[in-house]
């Protein structure tokens, strides 16, 4: 089957706006102009049951629907900041196929009449980025973007901007203060984003991911109905996974959601490429818990539910796969120093909780923990679960958690100190010490 | 001064936005590109330019990662040692790139060429060892290859001063 995405693998040249357009490039945008309302647009989207390519999972077409109707600005902003260790896919669409993302970010601008749209990329993808300006000025000259569209009344202009290094950008709230010009740090909700007073300049905005947005011209093309007959029903639609690690052909493959794990590991990335086993998978980059690789496991189709069901989620299906050499203890504490360096410092459970989290597990490293040290781990990443503003925080104490639930003899292998005699004394009552802070100093 | 320098591409960086302080991070990159860091005279200069603070500025220049506050090399080396990368021996590329140039983490070659830091995920995750060599992507490396890079980037910057 034509790849939907990955356009690219088929027509190599699909970057260039001449050989997008003769191939079928702009039709779904010209159709949602001339031949629907914004209404039916959006409503098309929410019928193909589009799910949200970032992480969420969430239906790209009620989020469009949640955008008040008369406010006179709005806008449509893209998530490009593709930061998740392990996840390379927008980068490909956006080097390779732009078009197509900035076709489907015009859909989405129509479907919600937005006055503007801007694409946040991580500042790391400076060439590209300088590439996806070059090719919106393209597209604004063919009256794609920009005043009066097409001949109509409608008018939108689209930019790019550049971030400068911080994974917290990929955070929808944090994104948005980042393009206005402040630190990226997430936002109280609500008001959301979709809201007056929570979007981009505090206007109602849709912001989505890039692999979301390449999805929808050929929804429009070719309708919901097309659409909804790849993968499964609760996941529709095609999936790029990006596969990295101890693989053997590592990479991003595009296949329907509901494809099995063995397909996708073994019959399109190699297998381990090495006498070694398969030990875990990371489905979600860093951020999800991490699995072990059974065969059970193998056969079960990739989609969110299953994924959550394995005790996991699908998010960005960034593929890390580790074989049986990995030391898992080393793996957490990798990961741990990542969510540490990228926290934003804003929320304190997550700032303290990350910094003691990576001490910890530097302990554990070093052969100088106990089996104290390991429930403290526990404890520490436990209370910290939820008391955020932002998922960050949640997502760090995965590695944690997870490696500690699956391979906990690992961690215990690396103690060396015999555990303490007793049981460490529980602190006095609060009543006794408040009493003994109440009594007046002697001297 | 940046003002009157870029006054063009400036004025087009301002036309994106619908408030000022947007600009702050592009004119922070023109900033960099001009003086090779976000030296304290630049941060005063892009906070009048986007009629805000001074201490805004360099709050925004110190969060980011890609905006360095001291002098970096002429070629500054940016090696993923992230976990996906990791497991594909970033840790130990980055080691012996070190070793060979004879620096530390962080640290500049006292021709003033490298300047080598590891970094978080960059999305090449695939192409392991890899690293950005002033933003652009150098990736499935080996220090075979690093070395003949090594050697060209050293040519070619010996070609630039002789200009």
């Amino acid at each position: 089957m034509a790849y939907i995405l990955l356009r690219d693998l088929d027509i190599p040249d699909i970057g260039k706006l001449d050989v997008y357009t003769t191939n079928g490039g702009w039709e779904g945008f010209k159709k949602a102009v001339t031949q629907h309302t914004p209404e039916e647009v959006i409503n098309i989207v929410i019928d193909s049951n589009l799910r949200g390519r970032g992480g969420a999972g969430f239906s790209a077409g009620r989020k469009w629907s949640f955008i008040p109707k008369n406010e006179p600005v709005k806008y449509v902003v893209v998530n490009a900041d593709e930061s998740e260790p392990g996840t390379f896919k927008d980068r490909q669409i956006m080097e390779k196929n732009p078009y197509q993302l900035i076709e489907g970010a015009m859909i989405c601008a129509y479907a919600i009449q937005a006055t503007a749209v801007y694409i946040y990329c991580r500042g790391e993808f400076w060439d590209l980025a300088h590439n996806l300006e070059a090719c919106i000025a393209e597209a604004r000259e063919q009256n794609l973007i920009g005043q009066n569209i097409l001949g109509g009344n409608w008018s939108c202009d689209m930019f790019v901007h550049l971030g400068a290094g911080a994974y917290i950008c990929g955070e929808e709230s944090a994104l948005l203060n980042s393009l206005q010009g402040f630190l990226g740090q997430p936002r109280v909700r609500p008001p959301f984003p979709a809201q007056k007073g929570g979007g981009l300049y505090y206007e109602p905005t849709v912001v989505n991911n890039v692999e979301t947005l390449a999805n929808v011209p050929w929804i429009l093309v070719n309708g919901a109905a097309e659409y909804k007959k790849i993968g499964t029903p609760e996941s529709p639609g095609p999936k790029i996974f990006s596969v990295s690690g101890h693989v053997a052909r590592p990479g991003n493959y595009e296949v329907p959601l509901g494809t099995t794990f063995r397909e996708l590991l073994f019959d399109k990335a190699g297998g381990t490429g090495t006498n070694k086993a398969f030990k875990a998978l990371l489905p979600s980059g860093a951020s999800g818990p991490v699995i072990p690789v059974t065969e059970q496991m193998l056969d079960t189709p990739m989609t969110y539910e299953a994924l959550g069901k394995l005790g996991s989620t699908l998010g960005s299906a960034s593929f890390i796969l580790m074989d049986e050499s990995t030391d898992m203890v080393w793996a957490a504490y990798k990961m741990i120093k990542f969510f540490k360096h990228e926290s934003c410092g804003k929320c304190t459970p997550c700032r303290e909780g990350t910094h003691w989290l990576a001490k910890l597990m530097e302990h554990v490293i070093h052969g100088e923990a106990t089996m104290l040290d390991l429930e403290k781990l526990e404890n520490v990443a436990k209370q910290m679960n939820g008391k955020s503003l932002c998922a960050l925080n949640d997502f760090a104490i995965n590695p944690i958690l997870a490696t500690l639930k699956h391979f906990r003899s690992e961690y215990v292998a690396y103690i060396k100190t015999p555990a303490p005699a007793a049981k460490p004394k529980q602190p006095a009552p609060v009543k006794k010490q408040l009493e003994e802070v109440a009594e007046p100093a002697g001297d | 001064m940046l003002a009157e320098k870029y006054a063009e591409r400036i004025q087009k960086i301002f036309s994106k936005y619908p408030d000022k302080r947007s600009a702050v991070m592009p004119l922070l990159y023109v900033a960099q590109e001009e003086f090779g860091w976000v030296s304290p005279e630049a941060i005063e200069e892009v906070a009048v330019l986007c009629e805000i603070d001074p201490t805004q500025v360099k709050s925004i220049a110190g969060f980011y990662t890609m905006y360095s506050e001291k002098p970096k090399g002429k070629y500054w080396l940016q090696v993923c040692t992230d976990f996906p990368c990791a497991l594909r021996g970033a840790d130990q590329f980055h080691q012996a790139l070190l070793d060979h140039l004879g620096i530390e983490e962080g640290g500049t070659t006292e021709d003033g060429l490298f300047t080598v830091e590891h970094v978080m995920c960059l999305a090449a995750c695939d192409k392991a060892p890899m690293l950005q060599c002033n933003f652009h992507y150098v990736e499935n490396l080996d220090m075979d290859k690093m070395k003949a890079l090594l050697d060209q980037w050293r040519a070619d910057a010996k070609d630039s001063a002789a200009d």
